[in-house]
């Protein structure tokens, strides 16, 4: 069989081309004068270019983290660029009709018409394409239900202060060392806000694409859902073929005020490196949000892409009977090198928090589950349940599981499930043998072995989630 | 329909088929018997393609290609169909979605459209119906959490589905009561065609009283020693298999 895998190891990336927009980008470095550069370009508040500065100053003063089951060759920071915006931008298009037709042409071959988008599924798209939000659809029908879905950048200008309330309260400045970084050159992003009581109308869409050499990508988004409120928010990415390694550094705000609930869904299909682990994305991403008082927040990603990820998407459960809950497929091919997992943070009575992860290592690939789940002193009925297993394709990969459980409450519940299986040969000759080719039997199975998480994505995510596992997979029979 | 020539086959570089010679023509029922470690399973496997199970000698004729060169899943859907000793669990992908698509193989090799999924329920149903299976396990994760014997109806079903010309039962009736045994022995007949054949694997003579051959052949050591029709299954189940294996010698 595993004659059959190597074959198909080596399809090349489905999504892997790239789009010729002229841009106009800063030459790669990082001083103070850049993020003066990027604040003014975007004509920010001073308030905002000090927060910036701040964040720098913070960053600076920061080591990279080492600690994650990763290697990487050491990044120098000051060799990235660190804005990037389509030109013709400069006049933001009004419609679809005035957007530059490559970009459409882009959207196209990722399978993602826009039109169609609109029309078909009712959801609002926020398409990031590199820096700048070219699109923003369907935001006036949002507004009639009062909902705000806009570029974070404009944000900063319409709603200065819900930004400046918010931003960098879930995950502050000195968070982390990217987060730091991501504080203080974020490019763009989205911002969303969901009144009192108001269920939004449709599922809020964000594309982002990576479209510009040696260019880091640094997304920012901040999502309140005011009290009583209720969203579900989708974030998926895929990337053009290149050689260079690039830096994503996001950062995901999300604040559920009492009773409110929020559904963020990702699919993340940043190019993931060749396969001799050449070139793709390096992604170090910070994602948490905070529950206040039965709030609920569920988070659910399918990561399929990038050559390094390092992601915990986490909940802070700080109200009484807040609940949260981490949905996680991560499938690692090649060379690719996962490290992610969630933290859940219990700090109000009664709150409760399930973590189901499905890691699928093919390749040679590294891919590691890490959890943190904390039970407050006052934290008391507090629950969580976490599952975590492991799918091994072919003998030349690796799972690991790192899961971290701190209870300080006696009465407080946690339970850890976990398993590491194989793709046995009988289950693929079992598919052969009615009438399947091995790769469509692998990916079969692998759809199988998600489902419960698949489960979980809105219905035209999870169409989409599972054919990009098969494209994933493509190659790693084995 | 198959022709084997003199078929050797090894299994981790050991011979355990012998210079087989076997001829099934359209509408027969072959039954293999034989004692354990014969070869008997091993000759499903070998024609079914399974890895690690190599022919290393003589030929082999399916419709008038030559079988050992195809890939397993184009042997499935030029119409082979090897009901499992042992089938495996594949949880969390639904017995529904994988029939769909083995059906739809089958029917896009074959030129044909696949099918919708209304008449594809339609067949299902129909076909659990047959085996005494209830329509739930359509939904189920592939043979996940099924009895043995829930696994080996599931595995007729299966079978009747994909509509095979050439039906390869591995030991099929091991483990099954005499219900579970009667119920597959009507779908086996139920399909009887004459275009279509069966090689039925089996240690006893049992299922032979429902499922009546038209030859009965016993292996011994991986070759067939003997060859009859049914009274000679009647003749193994009196006598046991030791004064064959004694006559070879």
């Amino acid at each position: 069989m595993s004659e059959q895998v190597e074959e198909l190891i080596k399809k090349e990336y489905a999504a892997g081309f790239h789009t010729d927009i002229e841009s106009e980008t800063l030459p790669p470095g990082l001083n103070e004068d850049v993020i003066r550069f990027i604040s003014a370009k975007k004509n920010e508040p001073e308030w905002m270019l000090e927060w910036r500065l701040k964040a720098y100053k913070v960053w600076q003063s920061m080591e990279e983290p080492s600690w994650a089951h990763v290697h990487y060759p050491e990044i120098d920071f000051q060799a990235v660029s660190y804005f990037s915006a389509p030109k013709s931008l400069e006049d933001r298009p009004k419609s679809l009709d005035e957007v530059d037709p490559d970009l459409i042409e882009t959207y196209n071959k990722l399978g993602i018409p826009l039109h169609e988008q609109e029309m078909l599924a009712g959801v609002a798209v926020d398409a990031v394409f590199d820096s700048v939000s070219v699109v923003t659809t369907f935001r006036e029908k949002l507004e009639e239900a009062g909902v705000i879905f806009c570029p974070i950048s404009e944000a900063v200008h319409r709603f200065p202060e819900l930004v400046k309330k918010y931003l960098g309260t879930v995950v502050p400045q000195r968070d982390n060392y990217y987060a730091a970084l991501n504080s203080a050159v974020f490019s763009d992003g989205s911002f969303v806000y969901i009144p009192k009581g108001v269920r939004c109308p449709m599922e809020l869409s964000t594309y982002f694409r990576i479209n510009q050499m040696n260019t880091g990508q640094f997304e920012r988004t901040l999502i309140i859902a005011d009290e009583g409120s209720h969203v579900s928010y989708l974030e998926g990415c895929t990337a053009p073929q290149r050689d260079e390694n690039q830096l994503h550094a996001a950062v995901v705000e999300l604040i559920a005020l009492d009773n409110a609930e929020i559904k963020y869904s990702t699919v993340q299909n940043w190019y993931p490196g060749d396969e001799n682990g050449k070139g793709g994305i390096y992604n170090f991403v910070t994602k948490r949000g905070i529950c206040h008082q039965r709030a609920k927040i569920s988070w659910t990603q399918v990561e399929t892409g990038s050559a390094v990820t390092w992601k915990y998407p986490s909940c802070i459960l700080k109200g009484d009977h807040s609940i949260g809950e981490f949905y996680s497929v991560a499938l690692t091919n090649n060379y690719q090198q996962a490290d992610t997992g969630t933290k859940m943070i219990h700090l109000g009575k009664n709150t409760k928090s399930t973590i189901i992860s499905k890691g699928i290592s093919a390749g040679r690939s590294q891919n590691a589950y890490r959890g943190l789940v904390r039970m407050g002193s006052s934290a008391s009925g507090a629950r969580n349940f976490t599952q975590c297993d492991s799918l091994l394709i072919g003998d030349r990969c690796g799972a690991h599981t790192f899961p971290y459980i701190e209870s300080a409450h006696p009465s407080a519940i946690v339970e850890h499930e976990a398993t590491t299986s194989k793709v046995s040969d009988d289950q693929m000759f079992l598919c052969q043998q009615r009438g399947l080719d091995p790769e469509k039997a692998v990916s079969m199975i692998v759809n199988g072995f998600c489902r419960e998480v698949f489960k979980q994505l809105p219905m035209e995510f999870a169409v989409e989630a599972g054919k990009l596992l098969e494209v994933s997979l493509e190659g790693s029979v084995g | 329909m198959l022709t084997i020539k003199d078929l050797c086959a090894s299994v981790e570089d050991k011979e355990i088929i012998r210079q087989l010679s076997l001829e099934v023509k359209p509408g027969e029922i072959h039954a293999i018997m034989g004692p354990n470690g014969a070869g008997k399973s091993t000759l499903g496997n070998v024609l079914s393609g399974r890895p690690g199970y190599e022919a290393t000698a003589g030929t082999v004729t399916f419709k008038e290609m030559d079988l050992l060169d195809l890939d397993p899943e184009i042997r499935a859907r030029e119409g082979l169909f090897l009901a499992f000793q042992y089938p495996v669990e594949i949880p969390g992908v639904s017995n529904m979605e994988l029939l769909k698509a083995a059906v739809d193989a089958r029917r896009t090799h074959a030129g044909q459209e696949e099918i919708s999924a209304i008449d594809f329920m339609k067949m299902a149903r129909e076909a659990c119906k047959s085996v005494g299976l209830d329509q739930s396990f359509l939904k189920r994760g592939v043979n996940e959490g099924f009895s043995g014997g829930e696994k080996k109806r599931n595995e007729i079903m299966q079978m009747m589905l994909m509509e095979p010309t050439l039906c390869i039962l591995d030991e099929t009736d091991s483990g099954l009561d005499i219900d579970a045994l009667q119920v597959v022995a009507r779908g086996v007949n139920a399909m009887r065609s004459e275009e279509r054949s069966f090689i039925v694997v089996t240690h006893y003579q049992r299922l032979l009283d429902f499922i009546v051959p038209d030859y009965v052949h016993v292996l011994a050591n991986g070759r067939i020693v003997k060859s009859g029709d049914k009274s000679l299954a009647l003749e193994l189940e009196a006598k046991g298999y030791s004064w064959l294996e004694d006559e070879v010698a």
